[in-house]
């Protein structure tokens, strides 16, 4: 009796490592039978918290089989940080998706000198080249190479709410003294003038961004960054003593540091704060949104960061840059196929992307012929006419130094380094990468 | 039955599966990780070998022995509270009325999940709306401080919660081993003239010295790795003042992409809790210790 427990134990336990073993050498032998060949795609839009871009995407798919019958799409959806960190793993064995997104420059930059991501100049030079916006797929550059077909582009305007603005007889600000009266006259009132969450820093980045932009002009930071330039420009340092005064003017709802983007944003969509620097991707929010209310959403408007007086910088110079793009793996055994379909992919999405899902695709848009609300038209009409574009920094640097800079943002704002020292630390850090 | 539990074949067949799980699973990654720590890697490419650079590094770098303060400090106040929860438990254990109800009221915040608790204390701390400052104003408090955001003060505002998290898991172990103790004990030492105090420091304490010692290994090497409060609701932020150890391999690694030194950071933990534990069990050592 008891010998045959043990044998039956011993049984469930062999079956048990043949069950988890077993399970990986199914998959493989469908794929390759036949001419049909398939191309296997990841993306970061689940129908869960993605709905209308995951309809459109799915669309696409299946306008993409119908023209090509001997290829099929094989699909993987996850969510974007689960997305990131199963990128990774599968990059380390080499076992990247046929297509896939990506994100531009510092994210972007090992995987291309891993030589994982496919150069995608050709189908760049196919008659695309003229469709994207300029300054977006340069994001996705490298050594000259463009590496990822961007698929969404922001800029980041200031939100502002009328009926506050109204309320106390104020106006959209031209220039930064006007716009500092405003913050000001809002103060006094105990009405925080902006809304920040600055717990994850890149919004206060945005700030920084801008001032440093205005200041200098639009090239002085990214010299900076590319190290054709100096981050003890004197420009980058005024940027940071101006952002300081903001500061100890009241100018950002209290205790900011240690709020995250959501809860700073609350204080806006609550109007309890007049004004927000954000990213085109918060406009479902100011439109279309039927979780907020429709008094509010009617009452957001933008205007551009105002320009600093005696500053270079032109007011029609943005900070923003493409947020996802597409990728073809380099090591792909169906790569004419995956670049024709991202392709094909890019077109689709530029005609369907801002109507269905309210997100501003990297390709020009036709403002004439679609239906969209009058915010969208407003910014799209603005972004036709920008005179400049500049990525984001956190983007543009490398991770390491990102840290570094987003860091330093967050003691920048919490008084806790001097704006020389500021400057002092990114040049520290930005030489350390160089040497590397 | 007894001999079959003697037939060395069986035990040991019994056992593989269990360590061999443990072995996978654990014991290989920490290889691994001491592994992964020689070499200079961003995730992705290839991994170069560096040999003892990154250790080098850590040992030189401000901002990890920094975050260890946080975690020692961390570790100090967890340790306190146990002297708290212990008295808490004694009352609770002796015959007051009530003491059943205390006790699950107690232990409630500990089925909560951390990131339950992080949002319900980040609402606590909201500087504008938060029921910490809303209260501080209407006593009269004119600019109540701004917590989670303020540097110095982010550290002791998050270690609150951290504390106040375990407060039903420390009091349960004590009350369970306060029950223990036979009632003879405590009814002899009544009869010889013991006051209460008396019987709780003389007797009681002595008796569950055992698992005091326990609950201080776990105390300190759980604060020692902690990670996921600070992580939700600071990021150990702003600027480092709320880092410890485990959130700054974790900016190491996923955020800066250096997995060659987040693997240091790792193993550098792992043999810091080992000393620790090992200084701890040293400096309460008595007869008939056993683990």
């Amino acid at each position: 009796m008891l010998k045959k427990t043990h044998t039956f134990f011993l049984v469930l336990v062999l079956l048990l490592i043949a069950a988890l073993t077993g399970c990986n050498g199914s998959d493989k032998a469908s794929n390759e039978s036949g001419s049909q060949k398939t191309i296997k795609f990841m993306h970061l839009w689940p129908a869960g918290s993605s709905k209308q871009q995951s309809l459109i995407v799915s669309d696409i798919i299946k306008q993409f089989e119908a023209e090509n019958k001997d290829v099929k799409i094989e699909l993987e959806v996850l969510e974007n940080e689960q997305y990131k960190n199963k990128i990774k793993v599968l990059s380390s064995s080499n076992e990247l998706p046929d297509v896939g997104f990506t994100w531009a420059a510092g994210y972007m930059t090992p995987f291309v000198e891993g030589n994982l991501y496919a150069d995608l100049d050709d189908v760049l030079n196919e008659g695309l080249k003229d469709s994207f916006v300029s300054g977006t797929t340069e994001a996705y550059a490298l050594d000259g190479k463009t590496y990822g077909l961007p698929l969404e582009l922001n800029i980041a305007p200031i939100y502002y709410n009328k009926e506050i603005f109204e309320k106390y007889n104020l106006e959209v600000p031209k220039t930064y003294s006007e716009f500092q009266t405003i913050v000001k006259t809002l103060s006094d009132k105990g009405i925080a003038p902006i809304a920040l969450g600055n717990k994850d820093r890149w919004t206060g980045s945005l700030w920084y961004m801008y001032m440093a932009d205005r200041i200098g002009g639009s090239d002085v930071l990214n010299k900076a960054i590319d190290r054709t330039g100096s981050f003890e420009d004197p420009a980058l340092v005024s940027a940071a003593d101006e952002i300081q005064k903001l500061v100890n003017e009241n100018a950002f709802n209290k205790g900011f540091n240690g709020l995250s983007n959501d809860e700073g944003k609350s204080e806006f969509l609550n109007g309890k704060a007049a004004m927000y620097l954000m990213g085109t991707w918060e406009l479902p929010n100011f439109t279309t949104n039927e979780e907020l209310p429709k008094e509010f959403r009617d009452n957001v408007g933008f205007f551009k960061f105002p320009t600093v007086e005696g500053g270079k910088g032109d007011i029609d110079s943005w900070v923003g840059g493409p947020g996802v793009g597409l990728f073809v793996s380099e090591n792909s055994k169906v790569k004419a196929e995956s670049k024709e379909f991202v392709k094909f992919f890019v077109e689709k999405w530029g005609e369907q992307a801002v109507e269905k899902a309210g997100v501003i695709p990297a390709t020009k848009v036709d403002t004439a012929k679609i239906e969209l609300p009058q915010l969208y038209i407003d910014v799209l009409n603005e972004l036709s006419k920008a005179s400049n574009l500049t990525l984001f920094a956190d983007v543009q640097m490398s991770a390491s130094v990102a840290e570094t800079h987003l860091n330093l943002i967050q003691s920048l704002f919490g008084n806790e380094v001097k704006p020389n020292d500021f400057a002092k630390k990114h040049e520290e850090a930005l030489k350390a990468e160089e040497r590397k | 039955m007894n001999k079959v539990m003697s037939n060395k074949k069986v035990i040991a067949m019994y056992i593989a599966p269990a360590l061999f799980l443990v072995l996978a699973l654990i014991y290989v990654p920490i290889v691994q990780t001491g592994y992964f720590g020689l070499m200079k890697w961003n995730g992705i490419g290839d991994m170069e070998f560096i040999g003892l650079k990154n250790y080098s590094h850590l040992i030189n770098d401000p901002l990890f022995w920094k975050s260890a303060l946080h975690s020692f400090l961390l570790a100090v106040f967890s340790a306190l509270s146990l002297i708290g929860y212990l008295f808490i438990s004694i009352i609770l254990a002796g015959k007051i009325r009530g003491a059943n109800l205390l006790r699950k009221i107690y232990l409630i915040p500990m089925l909560l999940a951390s990131v339950a608790i992080a949002q319900l204390w980040l609402k606590i701390y909201h500087p504008t709306n938060g029921i910490l400052n809303t209260v501080l104003i209407s006593l009269g408090v004119d600019n109540p401080p701004a917590w989670l955001a303020e540097s110095n003060l982010a550290l002791y505002a998050i270690i609150v919660p951290i504390i106040w998290q375990y407060a039903g898991f420390y009091i349960l172990i004590y009350y369970a081993a306060l029950k223990n103790i036979p009632e003879s004990l405590i009814e002899a030492a009544r009869i010889d003239g013991a006051t209460p105090l008396q019987i709780a420091l003389k007797i009681k304490l002595p008796l569950i010295m055992n698992v005091i010692k326990v609950t201080i290994v776990l105390a300190v090497v759980g604060s020692l790795k902690y990670f996921d409060l600070i992580y939700v609701m600071t990021d150990g932020g702003p600027n480092g003042s709320s880092e410890v150890m485990a959130s700054y391999m974790y900016h190491k690694a996923f955020k800066g992409f250096d997995f060659g030194y987040g693997s240091a950071i790792g193993f550098f933990l792992l043999v810091i809790c080992l000393v620790v534990t090992f200084i701890i069990s040293k400096l309460t050592k008595t007869k008939n210790d056993t683990y």
